[in-house]
């Protein structure tokens, strides 16, 4: 079972009931958040956007490839569009498992890939500007 | 054929699509990108532009044909 999403506010009591099962003994749960700095300088908030049919289709792949390496009960893939204020969360990766060991490197493996192949774009606002992450060389 | 932007290339064109004029033989991925870097010389500042075909990331040598819907992706940064 999986449940992937976009949304506008990621509610961490949702994604914690969505995760708790009777057969797995290990929920780990991820949550990326707005860090107030960058490259030296202070951060005030971060925008997404995203690419949505497709950023759901590839995450939808690496939750396939997931469920295929590790024996999973239920995965989590949660990512915020729009404003975000330091602090808040942005990303939120859930594995459930009979043990531990697998829900750490299935949660591992699909927060690296989501950041590389995902189609969601970040920019930084600073006090004396902005920039979107990782664009330039 | 119309290509969706987003995030930086958004901005660089200053437009959430480009049309792409019928007079335009775009017949693969390279082809595209090809017109699209003289069209628009700034996306080359960009660290890479990978193209999608109908939702899915398309390869140089792939045939646009009749993709339903084209977009750019400059490099992401989600998470």
């Amino acid at each position: 079972m999986a449940m992937i999403k976009i949304v506008t506010h990621i509610k961490l009591e949702e994604a914690y009931s969505y995760l708790s099962c009777p057969e797995a003994g290990a929920i780990n749960l991820f949550i990326g958040t707005v860090r107030n700095n960058a490259h030296g300088k202070k951060v005030e908030k971060l925008v997404f956007e995203a690419y949505e049919p497709m950023a759901l289709k590839e995450m939808e792949k690496l939750a396939v490839l997931a469920q295929q390496r590790w024996h999973i009960s239920k995965l989590l893939m949660l990512h915020v569009v729009g404003d975000k204020a330091v602090g808040e969360p942005v990303v939120a990766i859930g594995i459930a498992s009979a043990h531990r060991q697998e829900a750490f490197e299935a949660t591992r493996f699909l927060i690296d890939e989501l950041k590389k192949t995902v189609p969601i774009w970040k920019k930084e606002f600073y006090q004396d500007g902005s920039s979107w992450v990782n664009a330039h060389p | 054929m119309t290509i969706k932007l987003f995030g930086i290339t958004r901005e660089i064109v200053g437009a959430s699509h480009i049309p792409v004029p019928d007079n335009q033989p775009l017949k693969t991925v390279a082809d595209l990108k090809t017109w699209l870097y003289m069209e628009y010389p700034s996306l080359k500042q960009l660290k890479s532009i990978a193209v999608a075909v109908d939702q899915s990331y398309a390869e140089d040598h792939e045939v646009l044909g009749a993709a339903a819907e084209v977009a750019l992706i400059p490099p992401v940064s989600g998470g």
